[in-house]
């Protein structure tokens, strides 16, 4: 009891708990959500997002250390574009492989994101390392890169702002443009939309690829401009994997990916009080994760099975 | 009971959910023959021989080997008594060696040296000769089916069942193929070859068992039948089958129509040649042309070349040479519609915008489409809910007429029918070939189905495929002959 309790109080409990904390730690997740969304509806299996993540983040480091002398404004910019070619960039490794060499995504994704881990720790330790090369990190971005916050005094910033604009984008995309529709429709049935369709199926999906890569690595930057303020190893403590979780826990679709973010968010940020008032271990929280998401795959495929025996009655 | 009986399946049923696919079969295979069985797609060909192997239990009827009644509860059991069978599909792993797939589902220790030794053995008993070491996946397709056949001898087999063995094989290999099968009869073994090729049947088998919608309609020794009699046994005689309920159509349209054919070619294949990805010939070169107003029917048997022809026609199959000239959209009713037509998840007016996904851009206007879709199921009879209910929740025929209803509105031009009534009952059949007669008052039509009265019934003028080549059908002087149909079907001289 006094472990949900710790848990609820460090999620909610304050104004310091949600501004700070929940949303501060729901906005990475929110970004990847609709990354792994992105590319989930379209029949792309990415398992990819923490490296296109760490990819973003490591361009939008390199930028921001540069950044000193530029209005803020044009370093913010600068770093959200970064984030975005080199997460799109990353991506487009994965999305080539499956294209022309028939290289399975969940495979090439997963090592893509090994590789952009020691890319970073060898960024860390070589050309963006502080300059008294002790630490394995890089130096503090200068305050022009910092991403500025949304409500005074708290650490919530700019990247959940966007985060929320991107999932209205997102499902305004796939319900009412031709674009989102034929995204959609090359993950739901790729032979009918080939034939039926006449969609061009493989350079759909390859845009879907792209525009998840593109999405995580705006994550990698948000967390970079926003959190971190520099670059070092274990940047992120595996939001790409969470985000799956994320993603399938909103069914995909970009509007629930909010609330599924959020609630994410608020078991790390409460876990961790949890730990620290209640003496629980925080993997504790990651075993409940684990039980809802697959309750919830459980519960979708049940669903699915009785409407499919249902059709057929019909 | 006569003692050289090999394989004997004595009066077999077998119903899949309501649909009797063997109805009282027999067939009796004798040691030391070649012995073909013979029939239209969904004849019962397939199911009988997967009863034999084991694969599915007969509803009634009994299975004798050697003259002995077993009970086959699954494949392994069918080994243990000497069949054998090789798939239309192998059943091969790709990425293992010849030796480990023949190795694979062998009981006891696995010893892969003996197992080389006894392929080794094999082809030089046999000729049938396969490096043991080889990766299935590096080998051509005519050493994989010697590899399934090698499979089968190192466990024993005496009777293999080999099911259109030559569909896959040039020419010259499927001869090699079944002069091996000779040679391996000769000594002690049974053939069972399952085809629709009626030359290969006549000329290499010792008898004929003919299926016709799950019955046994012929059987003889091979000399005792010419040409004409199995293909009457085929496609059910002269007359239409006393079986074949009364079509909602009273009066066939046979052969006619031509008042209304213009003048103007809208679809033309030019020389047009197919290859597959492995480089075999699925369509040699075909011209061809089809005329506003007219319906091209299309008759072939599975693998002679008409998926081909129409996928070229309907602009949905790139030619590997030749020309093939056609409108910007033709109309295209798939015959796997779940998957070819529809999205059986999304909604009918989703499905409806799914038409326009590759060449739409900007905003959709759903209501536009949604009132479109209205139109179309009130126009065409599509029942089973409004446009805003998922397709799967329709049943077959009207989530037919909807393909079609969509189809002809795509395109004013042409119109491609692959098999459109599997399935379907009698009046959603009837519905679908009122709706491709109709497309023709304003579109070059193609029609194929596999069923032959179908065709002759609403096509104004008939081309058969046979072996990737397509010929034309001359209407013949008796308009209830149906021999000339068939002998092109089946290859016949």
């Amino acid at each position: 009891m006094d472990a949900l309790l710790a848990l609820w109080q460090g999620a909610f409990g304050s104004a310091y708990a949600i501004l700070s904390a929940t949303l501060v730690r729901a906005t990475p997740l929110l970004l990847l959500g609709l990354s792994v969304a992105t590319a989930f509806r379209s029949g792309i299996l990415n398992i990819g997002a923490e490296g296109q993540l760490l990819a973003g983040a490591m361009a939008a480091a390199a930028v921001g250390l540069a950044s000193a002398e530029w209005p803020s404004a044009i370093a913010v910019v600068a770093m959200i574009v970064a984030g975005i070619v080199a997460g799109a960039g990353w991506a487009f490794i994965a999305a080539a492989l499956r294209r022309w060499f028939g290289v399975l995504e969940v495979i090439s994704t997963i090592m893509l994101n090994f590789l952009a881990l020691h890319l970073v720790s060898w960024l860390v330790r070589g050309p963006l390392q502080e300059p008294t090369r002790t630490n394995p990190q890089s130096a503090t971005l200068p305050d022009v890169a910092h991403w500025p916050t949304l409500v005074p005094g708290h650490r919530l910033h700019l990247g959940f702002a966007l985060g929320l604009l991107l999932a209205l984008a997102l499902w305004v995309m796939w319900r009412h443009t031709a674009v989102g529709f034929r995204l959609r429709v090359v993950g739901m049935g790729a032979r009918a939309a080939a034939s039926a369709g006449r969609v061009a199926v493989d350079r759909t999906v390859m845009g879907a690829f792209l525009l998840s890569g593109a999405i995580a690595g705006l994550a990698g930057a948000s967390e970079v401009g926003g959190v971190t303020w520099g670059l070092y190893d274990g940047i992120s403590p595996g939001y790409g994997y969470t985000a799956i979780a994320v993603a399938l826990l909103a069914r995909l679709d970009p509007r629930a990916v909010v609330p599924s973010a959020v609630f994410f968010g608020a078991l790390e940020a409460g876990a961790a009080a949890m730990q620290r008032d209640a003496g629980v271990p925080a993997v504790v929280v990651q075993v409940v994760v684990a039980g809802v998401v697959l309750a919830v795959i459980a519960l979708d495929e049940w669903r699915r099975a009785r409407a499919v025996r249902g059709g057929v009655d019909a | 009971m006569t003692p050289h009986e090999a394989l004997t399946l004595d009066g077999i049923t077998h119903t899949f959910g309501g649909h009797r696919a063997l109805d009282d079969a027999t067939c009796m295979v004798a040691r030391g023959t070649i012995h073909a069985l013979l029939g239209e797609n969904g004849a019962g060909k397939t199911t009988l021989m997967r009863i034999a192997f084991g694969m599915l239990r007969p509803d009634a009827g009994t299975i004798r080997i050697d003259g002995a009644q077993v009970t086959l509860r699954s494949s392994a059991d069918a080994i243990t008594r000497g069949i054998g069978m090789v798939h239309q599909h192998f059943m091969l792993v790709p990425a293992m060696t010849v030796a480990e797939n023949v190795a694979l589902g062998t009981p006891g220790p696995l010893d892969l040296h003996a197992v080389r030794d006894r392929i080794r053995a094999i082809g030089a008993a046999t000729g049938l000769v396969v490096d043991p070491d080889a990766r299935v996946r590096d080998l051509p397709v005519s050493a994989q089916q010697r590899v399934e056949i090698v499979k089968a001898l190192a466990r024993d087999a005496r009777t293999l069942i080999l099911d259109e063995p030559t569909a896959v094989l040039t020419p010259e290999q499927g001869d090699e193929l079944l002069q091996w099968t000779r040679r391996f009869a000769d000594n002690g073994g049974s053939v069972v070859l399952i085809t629709h090729k009626l030359r290969e049947a006549r000329r290499h088998a010792d008898e004929i068992t003919v299926l016709r919608r799950g019955r046994v309609t012929r059987h003889a020794m091979t000399g005792a039948l010419d040409d004409a009699a199995i293909v009457e046994a085929i496609t059910g005689g002269q007359r239409l089958d006393g079986d074949v309920a009364p079509r909602a159509t009273p009066h066939p349209l046979r052969h006619t129509a031509t008042s209304n054919v213009g003048t103007e070619v809208v679809l033309a294949l030019d020389g047009t040649t197919v290859h597959d990805a492995r480089g075999l010939t699925r369509l040699h070169p075909t011209t061809l042309a089809v005329r506003r107003g007219e319906i091209l029917g299309v008759i072939g048997v599975e693998g002679a070349g008409q998926r081909e022809l129409l996928r070229l026609l309907a602009g949905r199959l790139a030619p590997t040479a030749g020309r093939a000239t056609i409108p910007a959209e033709v109309g295209f009713v798939p015959e796997d519609r779940l998957h070819d037509a529809v999205i059986p998840e999304l909604t009918l007016t989703e499905n409806l915008a799914l038409a326009e996904a590759g060449r739409a851009h900007g905003w959709l206007r759903w209501s536009d489409v949604a009132d479109r879709t209205a139109a179309l199921l009130t126009a065409d009879d599509v029942r089973g809910g409004g446009v805003d209910v998922q397709m799967r929740t329709l049943s077959g025929g009207n989530q037919q007429k909807f393909v079609l209803g969509r189809e002809r509105r795509r395109a004013s031009e042409a119109l491609i029918v692959e098999n459109p009534t599997r399935g379907l009952d009698l009046q959603a059949t009837a519905r679908i070939l009122e709706g491709i007669r109709a497309a023709a008052a304003d579109a070059a039509v193609v029609f194929h189905s596999t069923d032959l009265e179908e065709v002759l019934r609403v096509a104004t003028r008939v081309v058969a495929c046979f072996d990737g080549r397509v010929r034309e059908v001359p209407p013949p002087a008796d308009p209830d002959d149906r021999t000339p149909y068939g002998r092109v079907l089946l290859g016949a001289e």
